[in-house]
């Protein structure tokens, strides 16, 4: 594990925690850790608990549904400067999609756990999350809806 | 820095009478994708070029079917050849991608407002494509390549259904390999081995490198994606008079005669069919026109 001092110019570098004050920053500091995934290694499947949310600072992450019929299908990915893990702050807690690196991929991955509770202590910290995670939501949702409307097809 | 407002300056059809098609003969067909081809044609008689700026179009005669609308596709430095990507999709495009080699074709054009390459010299220049798109884009991608010394940085964007759907792919890895390039693929869904982008390409504009002030975004391909897209670039600060779009009617003449492709107040076939988004967007995907 990294020193967590080191952690915090990172955090505050990546776009997802811009903005936010070193005090808040030191706080998430404290539940995260560095991780590397190597070329299709999962970093999550679908139906696991989601102890963790993903701050993507290298690399490419392949969103995936399996269907049976026709195996994994990817509809997303998530590189450099992007987030991992959106339902970690709604119960039941567990990923809905399985995450794949497709290429070495570094990043910080946070306990949510800690994460959360250090969210209940601190609300301000929480606002500042929660304005976060409802724009990336945003941004999500339109994109859903653009890609739904499966421009391309003739 | 600010381009000129409104179309991206129109040019002459040519000095011959711009009804009368001219006689080409297929030279090669290249399957692109399962629908989609991309046809080179010579003239049917002498070797007189076919001089074009980029982003125009031609209307592309199969005879005893109809016209079609086509953007030109290849590289305006080099007239001698033809070169459009059509997909076949109507009796008239069916016809036209079905010709054997040698088939003859008629040609009209060529039509319309060019990619103000020009105009974008010292600018950053992002390029953004989807689907069909890439097509129109070309031309500008050949020209700017060709004088790159003349230009800042250079992205292009390309988003597809899937990677089957892909044009230009070897063209593509080609471009990717240059230094002085950025090429982002994105498909809407992949199968499991893509290793590139999944999603639509507005999420590809926070990863490309440009300075607002100084950029020309020209965008080509479905309206909704257009939209979305130069929505993205302005709120990336990029002005509205920079931002270019090729628009897409249905047309018959393409001399502003049938009326067929008139948009607002303006003509696809000859105001554009490259516009400025200040100019358009009050046009652009409006119901009921």
């Amino acid at each position: 594990m990294e020193p967590m001092e080191a952690m915090e110019p990172i955090l505050a570098e990546h776009p997802f925690f811009q903005g936010l004050e070193p005090g808040h920053l030191k706080l998430i500091a404290e539940c995260a850790t560095r991780v590397q995934f190597k070329a299709n290694q999962y970093l999550c499947k679908e139906e696991q608990e989601a102890h963790q949310f993903y701050v993507i600072l290298h690399g490419r992450v392949a969103v995936e549904i399996f269907s049976a019929r026709r195996g994994p299908i990817t509809i997303q990915t998530v590189g450099e400067g992007e987030v991992l893990g959106w339902l970690w702050f709604l119960q039941p807690y567990h990923w809905h999609v399985d995450a794949r690196a497709t290429e070495v991929t570094r990043a910080i991955a946070l306990d949510v756990q800690c994460l959360l509770s250090k969210c209940e202590k601190n609300h301000e910290l929480g606002y500042q999350l929660m304005k976060r995670y409802a724009h990336s939501l945003a941004v999500q949702f339109r994109v859903a809806k653009f890609q739904l409307a499966d421009i391309y097809g003739t | 820095m600010a381009l000129k407002k409104g179309s991206a300056g129109s040019l002459p059809a040519g000095d011959s009478d711009p009804m009368l098609p001219k006689l080409f003969r297929v030279e090669k067909r290249r399957r692109e994708t399962q629908d989609t081809f991309t046809l080179v044609l010579k003239p049917a008689q002498g070797n007189e070029g076919f001089p074009f700026a980029p982003g125009q179009f031609n209307m592309l005669y199969a005879f005893g079917r109809g016209e079609a609308p086509i953007s030109i596709s290849g590289d305006p430095a080099q007239p001698q050849t033809l070169v459009h990507t059509i997909r076949a999709v109507g009796a008239v495009t069916q016809a036209i991608c079905g010709g054997d080699r040698g088939e003859v074709v008629g040609v009209r054009g060529p039509f319309g407002t060019p990619w103000p390459v020009a105009a974008a010299k010292e600018a950053d220049v992002v390029f953004v494509a989807g689907g069909l798109g890439l097509a129109p884009l070309r031309p500008a991608i050949y020209q700017v390549l060709a004088q790159r010394d003349d230009y800042g940085n250079v992205e292009l964007i390309y988003g597809a259904r899937t990677p089957q759907d892909m044009l230009y792919r070897r063209e593509l890895e080609r471009w990717r390999g240059r230094f002085d390039m950025r090429v982002h693929v994105t498909v809407d869904a992949a199968p499991p081995g893509w290793r590139a982008n999944v999603g639509v390409v507005t999420n590809i504009i926070p990863r490309t490198r440009f300075d607002p002030a100084h950029t020309v975004a020209l965008i080509c391909g479905p309206g909704i994606m257009m939209r979305f897209t130069a929505q993205e670039f302005l709120n990336r600060g990029v002005k509205a008079e920079n931002i270019f779009v090729s628009m897409e009617r249905h047309m018959k003449c393409g001399v502003r005669h049938c009326g067929r492709c008139q948009l607002g107040p303006t003509f696809v076939c000859q105001d554009g069919p490259v516009y400025s988004y200040a100019y358009i967007k009050e046009w652009f995907e409006r119901r009921e026109i």
